[in-house]
């Protein structure tokens, strides 16, 4: 059922015409990361590409169980004919994958959505400002946006989770701290004994941060809770609506724009989403 | 206008034709109800019915579907569905032509639904001209599908002993070779045309305004008192997106054997009146209040799809006015907003 010429996942769906059907991928490694993330590698068939952009999802498949929309977390620009997921135990298609091991296989579909406009973003600061497992998405960009450094201004990552047992991707959030054109700032809702950092919601971490806010690109992903106040203290800095850009996470079963959950009035967050500039959501009732 | 005539009498010769190249499906009777089901014996084809609890939809986007079959033994084989035979929906009325024609377009826009097209390419649809209401419920003609001039293959108007049959399409006209019929006299479009006007008075107006005006009265009632009026009576029983023509989200799911090795996935017919609908696997639920979902549901129907696929989501057959337990309807919501908004200014 495989084609052989290199292909990108997407179009190989679209020609064959199996929009619905997994293609088989497996698993190459696993990493726990938390009591609840682990992080997943995974190599699709031979000759066979993902080509997705930093902000898109994919559709994984545990036939029997289900399927269950997952951002993406590795950046293009390391895809090395792999890429990344970053799945939290959370629902019985996210149980079943975590049980997986090295060899073993998956189905996957996608990418779907839009992804962050990031070519837009060269020459501009970016400041990142992802809550929980929102990381997992925003590293896909933040990875990007590294590996392609010169291009852009300042990078600031301000990064918040409950507590230090729940922080994600602890060994890059390492690396990124001991570089010098990376300014990370890193808090926790609730420390413990050994934690020596940050203590406080993600929004305490803007006071300590300046920006010129007409060179500045925010990006911002969490639980559906942080958006009004993380809104509040981007646009408190001055920072333009239409520079603001949130990854919204929906309930998606198909991926295509037509089994309707992800319905944002009018609008498919699969489709037109999951990344949307603040402008073009603001006034849309029950986006926030 | 390409015109036919079959005499009544003849039309059961047409249908056992038929049924020696497809499967056909039209509306029959079954316990005092009529619904579209798949045909067996001519004689029980009931094209004079007033309206079907489901629409015909199903015979596009059947309640469950097999999306692929899969065999974890066989290393994650996974097998497309089986192919759809080829069938004639007969009796089609145009409210339900008007949502197929809606229902084609969402599944071919964008990512083009292969299940769908598929069953669709495979089907021909006979569809009937309605000459009286079906009911008190139906408001066909304010949502201006009260006829059709495109979207069927064949189009049948009772002109009394006999219907007249205009030809939609050449797969339309290659269908008529089943067909014991004969050329239209000048005398028999005389009778059409006057069946055909002596029709539209018979057909009240039932919304209190132009439907043109729907999606602006809708963009203006977002914040309207009337969806929590509405959401403290729904029950969240589903009924009304469960009887729509033009209702098309679906859940998907795995169903698998009990050796836990063969299965299929299937897509069921959904809704987003559900409590879960718009609930992601952390909890957290979008549209959480029977309001909000009573809000999207009329919002989809008179103004979101319009937005989204240029045609209004709503076809005026009443199913969900009968369905509902609460006494929520489509012509009762829409002409209170507008009202709401002629007395107070705001819907």
């Amino acid at each position: 059922m495989i084609a052989t010429n290199e292909k990108s996942l997407a179009k190989y769906a679209e020609s064959e015409n199996h929009l619905f059907m997994p293609v088989v991928a497996r698993i190459k490694s696993v990493v726990q990361l938390t009591a609840l993330e682990k992080v997943f590698t995974i190599q699709l068939p031979q000759g066979m590409s993902l080509d997705h952009r930093p902000g898109q999802f994919v559709e994984v498949s545990m036939l029997g169980t289900g399927e269950a929309p997952i951002s993406i977390s590795s950046s293009p620009s390391r895809s090395n004919g792999t890429f990344e997921l970053c799945v939290r135990k959370v629902g019985d298609v996210t149980q079943a994958i975590h049980r997986l091991q090295p060899g073993d296989m998956l189905g996957v579909r996608g990418p779907f959505g839009h992804g962050f406009p990031y070519e837009k973003f060269r020459g501009k600061d970016i400041l990142f400002a992802p809550g929980g497992l929102g990381l997992a998405p925003l590293r896909s960009l933040i990875n990007q946006v590294l590996d392609e450094r010169a291009l852009y201004g300042r990078v600031i990552i301000l990064y918040g989770a409950r507590n230090p047992s729940e922080l994600l991707f602890k060994d890059e959030l390492e690396l990124w701290s001991k570089r010098e054109d990376v300014e990370l700032m890193v808090t926790v809702d609730r420390g413990d004994e050994s934690w020596k950092g940050h203590t406080g919601v993600i929004t305490t971490l803007f006071r300590d941060v300046s920006v010129n806010p007409r060179n500045t690109i925010a990006i911002t992903c969490g639980p559906p809770v942080m958006y009004k106040f993380v809104l509040m203290e981007l646009q408190g800095k001055g920072i333009l609506e239409g520079n603001i850009y949130l990854s919204l996470e929906r309930k998606m079963k198909c991926g295509i724009g037509k089994c309707g959950h992800c319905q944002i009035n009018n609008v498919y967050a699969c489709q037109s989403g999951p990344v949307f500039s603040y402008r073009d959501i603001k006034g849309m009732e029950e986006a926030l | 206008m390409n015109l036919a005539i079959i005499n009544k009498q003849d039309v059961p010769v047409f249908v056992r034709n038929l049924l020696k190249v497809y499967r056909v499906a039209g509306p029959v009777e079954t316990d005092g109800h009529f619904a579209f089901k798949t045909i067996r014996d001519p004689a029980d084809l009931r094209l004079d019915y007033p309206t079907t609890i489901l629409p015909p939809k199903k015979f596009l986007l059947p309640q469950k579907e097999t999306l692929f079959e899969f065999d974890n033994a066989q290393e994650f084989q996974i097998k497309p569905p089986r192919p759809e035979p080829r069938t004639v929906l007969l009796g089609v009325h145009t409210c339900d032509l008007h949502a197929i024609r809606l229902l084609d377009k969402v599944f071919d826009a964008g990512h083009s639904d292969p299940n769908y097209n598929n069953r669709r390419r495979q089907t021909l649809i006979v569809s009937v001209e309605c000459l009286s209401p079906c009911d008190e419920h139906s408001f066909c003609k304010s949502m201006g599908t009260l006829s059709a001039d495109e979207g069927y293959d064949l189009h049948f108007t009772d002109i009394g002993d006999s219907y007249a049959i205009d030809v939609g399409t050449s797969s339309g006209q290659k269908l008529l070779d089943h067909a014991p019929v004969r050329k239209a006299t000048p005398d028999d479009i005389q009778k059409l045309n006057s069946i055909l006007s002596e029709k539209w008075p018979r057909f009240p107006y039932r919304l209190d305004f132009d439907v043109s005006d729907l999606p602006s009265l809708l963009s203006m009632s977002m914040q309207s008192p009337l969806w929590n009026e509405l959401g403290e009576r729904c029950l969240a029983c589903a009924s009304c997106t469960n009887v729509c023509p033009t209702c098309f989200c679906f859940d998907v799911s795995d169903e698998i054997g009990f050796d836990m090795k063969q299965g299929r996935r299937t897509r069921v017919w959904d809704s987003c009146q559900l409590d879960e609908f718009a609930t992601v696997a952390g909890g957290h639920n979008f549209r959480k209040s029977r309001a909000l979902r009573q809000r999207h549901r009329f919002m989809r129907k008179g103004k979101y799809i319009l937005e989204t696929h240029q045609f209004l989501g709503c076809v005026g057959c009443g199913r969900c006015a009968r369905a509902c337990l609460v006494d929520i309807t489509p012509v009762k919501v829409f002409n209170e907003l507008y009202h709401k908004k002629e007395v107070g200014g705001q819907p």
